[in-house]
């Protein structure tokens, strides 16, 4: 039974509470540091693409931004789940925590990609089964917030939201394969495929660094949130007040 | 760093100026409206906690 304990402690507000408040700032400050040299490597260090020119050093926050839209659609859907089937509130608390980071990103990756895609395809969006599946994702989220403020009861709000997370999933395949499944304006993976990654490391580098970066910005927003969805949670909850008063915020 | 011979040539960005600087601006700007949001999120949070505690008398003692 020993390995259940650590789902159960997941379960714990004030575990939670705590562990997340220790691991934010480490997350934040990585972030920071990965993100600030991500940007430097790749506005500055690297050389221009040989096609592309300097347009394509947009990958810089563009690939990053998609990635964490879709890693954030993937753990709220994750989440929502959890939460449905084990009840477990912390769980739903998670999922709602992370929605908004998702959602606005999902737009910088749609908006990046327009302003990338008017110089090199000469339209600033093409209905092609890329652009079209993250459109969705963004549509997704909004749909999870609207429906969960839709609701003033927390428990249904909680739960309904999470039907829609978890059958919107089915969308975070389609836009990874649909460069492969359908004829697409947009490239193939550049980083996220099996052979080797098609890049010198001048190039690489900042990249993986800032896809580093957006995660661990994603962990932080998720902890801080999280932090301020337990506390609206647990109102009158015992431990709340010795947490809270001990000056442990 | 030598492919840039001056600060003006980087900021032209080889002609991409008008498309590469937003993108990047948007992004840092949805990052840092982002983390304002979270962090103004727990204030407001902590502060309506701590406000209802005190009107429970808990927050005496």
């Amino acid at each position: 039974m020993a390995t259940w304990t650590w789902f159960h402690k997941l379960g714990s507000p004030p575990h939670v509470y705590r562990i997340a408040g220790r691991f934010a700032p480490w997350f934040g400050w990585g972030a920071l540091l990965c993100i600030v040299y991500g940007l430097f490597g790749g506005l500055v260090l690297a050389p221009p693409d040989y096609q592309q020119k300097d347009a394509f050093r947009i990958i810089y926050v563009h690939a990053p931004a998609a990635w964490l839209s879709l890693s954030c659609y993937t753990t709220m859907a994750v989440a929502a789940f959890v939460g449905l089937v084990w009840r477990m509130k912390i769980a739903h608390a998670a999922a709602a925590a992370i929605a908004p980071v998702g959602a606005s990103f999902a737009f910088v990756c749609l908006a990046t990609g327009s302003l990338w895609g008017r110089p090199m395809w000469g339209t600033w969006w093409e209905w092609d089964a890329r652009l079209t599946s993250q459109l969705i994702l963004l549509f997704l989220y909004l749909g999870y917030m609207a429906l969960r403020s839709a609701h003033d009861d927390l428990q249904r709000a909680d739960r309904s939201s999470a039907v829609l997370a978890i059958v919107g999933v089915v969308n975070v395949p389609i836009i990874h394969y649909s460069v492969y499944w359908w004829n697409s304006l947009h490239q193939g993976a550049t980083v996220m495929k099996a052979d080797r990654p098609s890049m010198p490391s001048e190039m690489l580098v900042p990249l993986l660094v800032m896809f580093l970066g957006f995660t661990l910005f994603q962990l932080w927003v998720l902890c801080t949130r999280l932090r301020a969805e337990i506390l609206e949670r647990e109102r009158n909850a015992r431990w709340l007040q010795e947490q809270i008063r001990d000056g442990a915020r | 760093m030598n492919q840039w011979a001056s600060l003006g040539e980087w900021l032209a960005m080889g002609g991409y100026a008008a498309y590469v600087w937003p993108s990047i601006g948007l992004a840092i700007g949805t990052l840092v409206v982002n983390m304002m949001m979270a962090r103004r999120r727990h204030a407001a949070a902590l502060q309506r906690a701590l406000r209802r505690l005190a009107i429970d008398g808990y927050g005496e003692a």
